[in-house]
């Protein structure tokens, strides 16, 4: 513990205090997801049969491609990270700026897929989809609302990964002190992991 | 008692401050969380009194129901007010205003771990108490669910909940930022020697208040996030019409809701036991049990949700459990009763304001929890659930305990937050006032509970009449300590006589300080050699 040293500084925590920050900040970030899979859950048991047909509305492709679109984003802010502590500005640069170039990507993908599904009719209390049985109701319900949630936490991190291009390049990040990428690399991971979980929720259950 | 000599020559405190933004600015955007602490404790008590207001419109409007107030206008009294009462005074109360000014104080700290953090957290919080003032004048009306939302009312209802909400969701990512800001600064910055096991109980009842904030608040920000979808754009997911279920949202709802509960509670069990050692001069019996219960009541609080739902239609295996695990919540609780009361036992006691209020927690306290077992049992729960004796029974924990025990913390650290003394005199009398009319004002509830008058209703059968007027005096009386305990501390702040720096003889950090604080804090790096509550070296 170097309590003494996190006093000295004054306002001033030490790294390891805001990567804990962090994870708190993630475990509640679980939970708030936590309720919308409790949801699913429970509309899953109830309408199960209804569930895997509505299933079939969704484009496997679309969801394979948006896998591994925010995967390979997971990989290059990881790279950053690592450049970067080998002092590697540029190079570290240029992969967070890769990351939100995919970010985007995904969320192009996202706006081509809702008008799709627009396009049928299939969205919240559409003539279409109330002339269909509940389930179908329910999953296209919980298809928006956690695929939006989610893109939602994409469009944060493409925010926050574009501030921390900015503090890398005024040198505000820098090898010695990279705590604010390594946090916002650690909110990128979890954003990714949530949408492991949604791909086959929503995607491969036909 | 030692320590109470005039000091010497004090560093400004933190009042005087300005930094290089000026007065105004410093005050807007501060980051030292003793203001913030102050700007909270601030909100939080006037909040406090337009719900005290609507509390006793409520209370007056039941002597001759429909003579003064229409029948909505009173669903609309009694939603306000619940969801001022708790989510702007009660849940915020204790850790915001005086957590936030005394747990980096009581650490040895300069601040809390993430002090621009906790400024975000502020202006939540004001901006959530802001959107729930404006629900009540713009729209279609101040909102008349209840404070609970319950679909598919909330679904339906014209007036303007959806505002409201967004309030309360605000108000919730204010706490889950407290929580989070409280438990780095627990783990990253205590002063060297403070272990976890010589931190004051004060802040471990905010650490395990702090990880339910963290684990259980989100929960309620996404259902209230679709609630407010489905008033919009009907996802279908709480109402029937969509092939939803209304039951999922009173789960999803009281998932934190009843850690809610503790939330307003453990702070306030905190505080208490701070005043107990010193107001007893005597260190505090079973730390560790004390500091473990708090755990052990936060663990056990996310598996009794469902005892709100008793009569809303859940399997028999299901409500038994869940009665079951309720019974488990008095053992942590009762640990924490009995291990006060064996440091009360031999203590030197002196009866200042903060003590009686902190021994009149014990009292209410008790009665709350004891009617808790009673409703938590199944059988007697189906009989009482929908009448006045719930009404009174979380009326004793919220206001009979977490209220006193925050008014006690109010009399107990006013010297270190103001430097000035209270009127002892017109405190304690105005205690005496506040006591007499709290249990008048809900005991008769009780009464009324089991006598079958339901709760919520406009208006009732004229047996029940005796007894509701009986009450709302209570509430008059109440509120007449109400108006005389914060007078005195209002006038206290300008013309109360300096305090000292120690003034109840208290052993831990923030005594050790000059009243009211510098900006930094300490002077020097305090080092810790012992644990809190070490009084065999002052004899």
């Amino acid at each position: 513990m170097n309590t003494a040293e996190g006093f000295a500084e004054g306002h001033r925590i030490d790294a390891a205090g805001a990567r804990m920050g962090m994870w708190i900040f993630l475990f509640t970030e679980v939970l708030f997801f936590g309720g919308l899979f409790l949801i699913y859950t429970v509309y899953r048991v109830r309408y199960g049969a209804a569930f895997l047909q509505g299933g079939r509305l969704m484009d496997t492709a679309h969801g394979i491609a948006n896998t591994v679109i925010l995967l390979t984003g997971s990989l290059t802010i990881a790279l950053s990270l690592a450049l970067l502590r080998k002092g590697k500005r540029g190079l570290s640069l240029l992969a967070q700026g890769l990351t939100v170039l995919l970010g985007v990507f995904f969320l192009a993908g996202k706006y081509v897929e809702y008008s799709a599904h627009i396009g049928h009719g299939l969205y919240p209390a559409s003539p279409v989809l109330l002339g269909m049985d509940k389930g179908k109701i329910l999953f296209m319900g919980l298809y928006y609302v956690m695929t939006g949630v989610h893109a939602l936490h994409v469009l944060i991190g493409v925010a926050v990964i574009s501030w921390t291009i900015l503090l890398t390049a005024r040198q505000k990040i820098t090898p010695r002190d990279t705590i604010k990428l390594e946090n916002t690399g650690l909110y990128w991971h979890f954003v990714d992991v949530i949408w492991i979980y949604l791909l086959p929720l929503f995607y491969l259950i036909t | 008692m030692a320590d109470t000599e005039t000091r010497p020559e004090a560093p400004p405190s933190f009042y005087q401050r300005q930094g290089r933004s000026g007065v105004l600015l410093s005050w807007l955007f501060p980051t030292d969380h003793k203001r913030i602490g102050i700007i909270y404790l601030t909100a939080i008590l006037s909040f406090f009194w337009v719900g005290v207001v609507l509390g006793l419109l409520i209370r007056f409007n039941l002597i001759a129901p429909g003579r003064f107030i229409a029948e909505r206008t009173y669903n609309s009294l009694f939603t306000v007010h619940g969801v001022i009462q708790i989510f702007l005074f009660i849940i915020p109360g204790i850790p915001a205003s005086l957590g936030n000014f005394f747990l980096p104080i009581l650490l040895g700290a300069k601040d809390v771990a993430f002090p621009r953090i906790n400024l975000l957290s502020l202006w939540f919080y004001l901006l959530g108490g802001l959107l729930i003032v404006l629900s009540v004048f713009i729209g279609g009306g101040p909102p008349d669910t209840g404070w609970t939302f319950y679909t598919p009312y909330s679904i339906r209802t014209t007036a303007n909940v959806s505002l409201a909400l967004w309030g309360v969701i605000l108000l919730g990512f204010s706490s889950i930022f407290t929580g989070l800001n409280f438990l780095t600064t627990m783990h990253r910055l205590r002063a060297p020697g403070m272990t976890f096991f010589r931190m004051p109980l004060f802040c471990w009842s905010l650490y395990a208040t702090g990880w339910l904030q963290v684990l259980a608040t989100p929960i309620l920000a996404i259902t209230l996030i679709i609630l407010i979808l489905e008033r919009f754009i009907g996802i279908g997911f709480f109402d029937p019409l969509g092939g939803g279920d209304p039951l999922l949202f009173e789960h999803l709802f009281w998932i934190y809701s009843h850690p809610a509960v503790y939330i307003m509670i453990l702070p306030a069990m905190g505080v208490v036991t701070e005043i107990y050692p010193v107001f007893a001069q005597r260190t505090i019996f079973g730390y560790k049990a004390i500091a473990f219960s708090s755990l052990a009541i936060a663990f056990v609080s996310y598996a009794v949700w469902g005892h709100h739902m008793f009569t809303s239609g859940m399997s028999d295996t299901a409500r038994i459990l869940f009665s079951f695990i309720t019974f488990l919540v008095a053992v942590p609780t009762g640990v924490k009763v009995f291990n006060w009361i064996a440091t009360l036992y031999k203590g030197a006691i002196r009866f200042g304001t903060p003590m009686l209020f902190a021994l009149s927690f014990i009292f209410l306290f008790s009665i709350a929890g004891m009617t808790g077992l009673t409703i938590s049992t199944l059988s007697l729960n189906l009989y009482l659930h929908g009448t006045y004796f719930i009404v009174a029974h979380f009326h004793y924990t919220m206001f009979g305990g977490a209220a006193f025990a925050f008014f006690a913390g109010l009399h107990y650290w006013f010297p270190k937050m103001t430097g000035r003394m209270y009127h002892e005199k017109t405190a304690q009398l105005a205690w005496l006032i506040m006591f007499v009319g709290f249990n008048v004002l809900y005991f008769t509830m009780f009464l009324l509970g089991l006598q079958g008058m339901p709760r919520r209703y406009f208006q009732y059968l004229p047996r029940f009449h005796t007894n509701h007027v009986i009450s709302t005096v209570g509430s008059w009386i109440l509120a007449v300590g109400l108006i005389m305990m914060f007078g005195n501390l209002i006038r206290s702040i300008f013309k109360g006589q300096k305090a000292a720096m120690n003034p109840w003889g208290g052993t831990t950090l923030e005594w050790q300080i000059p009243s009211p604080p510098p900006a930094e804090n300490f002077a020097t790096l305090p080092v810790i050699e012992r644990g809190p509550y070490d009084y065999s070296r002052k004899k």
